[in-house]
């Protein structure tokens, strides 16, 4: 679903014991917009940039499964059960995709998932915030995978071809998980009046979380140099904020909600929305795992993996007797 | 083999009848049953294909881009396997 820009600087030592002319070859192949693939050259911080944001990507379509799970037995008709379950199950294959293209670059599966497991790892802030009512799932999907639709779509040209050919899939996907976000928002809308207040509290409590999805103020963003030279990323985490709120300000008014920042209006001068200040320390704390569900999430995951671990090894033992069998 | 070691493998898909398998991605399986399985989930959710093939990646011998030069270069000057380095006057028509 999402990657939140939270990689840190690439270490400059690094950078420089490899030769010079070979770092001037490779950003030539970058600024030429070619794209490199597994086996080619690629220097020390650029793969470790890479490895650090795509897993971050795949742990958080991992981790995004938990809220929106919450509500599959819960659902209010067949017809909605259906559609969240094909959606979390996209969600699944997204981190799939997204931990192959990481694997390309020389890191296990199983040291990815014991890096998210252990904590180590990071994933988007989002997934921390409690699903509470159905609505949370309409708002999800329209929020939610709006503002990861913004960030994926750049990334489809991202110069890293794994990576790139990854967010193709994901971004045709993802289409549909907004859509039916909207059309669950706009039922409620429509609905009775409590139907409605349950909407306006889910836009309520979604919305300045989704507006943090997108990383600190550019002012605060210390990694992004690199990450732009290197065409990893191929807009700022502000713009990418600010054409969210373009794009959704006037989503909310057809719904007839109302976004929950008295500071919001529009700018003539600029032709965007100007909007209030973000809460950044409410972000730095569900970073650092102090957010509601942090530990929630965390416990849902691990267990997942200790219950799941018989079933692996189960379908190892037959593997490995069928090879025996097939031998003799 | 410890649960630890499951296996990749590429993933190749027919989208359309008369059309050959492309390579779409990967994923790890203990075996080519299972390989396939879990390629049909997560390939083709939405009728992406006709036709899956898996192969172990280690199964795979690819070319190293050190060697692209090497490989690739000389076609770039032999401009005579194409067919308009040869010319053919206007009145023979369409060849």
């Amino acid at each position: 679903m999402y990657t939140q820009a939270l990689n840190a600087g690439p270490e400059a030592a690094e950078r420089t014991i490899e030769d010079a002319a070979i770092l001037a070859r490779f950003q030539e192949r970058i600024d030429a917009e070619e794209r490199i693939e597994p086996n080619d050259f690629m220097p020390a911080a650029y793969r470790k940039t890479l490895i650090r944001q795509i897993s971050q990507h795949a742990h958080s379509e991992i981790v995004g499964m938990l809220p929106e799970g919450n509500w599959i037995t819960r659902a209010p008709s067949l017809r909605r059960k259906a559609a969240l379950l094909a959606k979390v199950q996209d969600e699944c294959g997204h981190g799939l995709y997204l931990y192959a293209a990481a694997e390309t670059l020389g890191v296990s599966r199983e040291e990815l998932i014991d890096q998210l497991l252990s904590g180590k790892a990071k994933y988007s802030s989002i997934f921390n915030y409690p699903t509470l009512s159905w609505a949370d799932i309409g708002a999800i999907g329209w929020l939610v995978d709006g503002a990861a639709i913004m960030n994926q779509i750049p990334l489809c040209r991202c110069s890293y071809g794994p990576y790139a050919r990854a967010m193709i899939r994901v971004c045709k996907e993802e289409s549909f998980h907004q859509r039916q976000g909207y059309e669950i928002m706009l039922a409620l809308v429509r609905g009775s009046e409590a139907q409605r207040e349950m909407a306006q509290d889910a836009l309520n409590r979604w919305w300045w979380p989704c507006l943090m999805m997108f990383g600190p103020p550019d002012a605060d963003s210390r990694h992004s140099e690199a990450s732009t030279r290197w065409k990893i990323k191929r807009f700022s985490n502000d713009e990418l904020r600010q054409k969210f709120v373009d794009a959704t300000v006037p989503q909310a008014r057809y719904l007839g909600l109302t976004i929950p920042d008295p500071d919001l209006r529009f700018n003539e001068e600029t032709g965007h929305w100007d909007y209030g200040a973000i809460d950044w320390e409410e972000f730095r704390q569900v970073i650092a795992g102090n957010g509601p569900c942090n530990a929630d999430r965390m416990a849902a995951r691990r267990k997942a993996h200790e219950d799941g671990a018989w079933v692996r090894e189960a379908a190892c033992a037959h593997a490995a007797k069928s090879r025996v069998r097939a031998a003799a | 083999m410890a649960a630890a070691e499951i296996p990749l493998w590429e993933v190749f898909i027919r989208s359309r009848n008369g059309l050959s398998h492309k390579h779409v991605g990967s994923l790890h399986a203990p075996d080519a049953t299972l390989a396939l399985q879990a390629a049909r989930d997560l390939y083709t959710r939405r009728g992406e294909g006709l036709s899956i093939w898996v192969v172990p990646s280690h199964a795979i011998t690819a070319s190293d881009p050190a060697d692209k030069g090497m490989m690739f270069e000389p076609t770039a000057s032999k401009i005579y396997r194409h067919p308009t380095f040869y010319e053919v006057p206007e009145e023979v028509g369409h060849m």
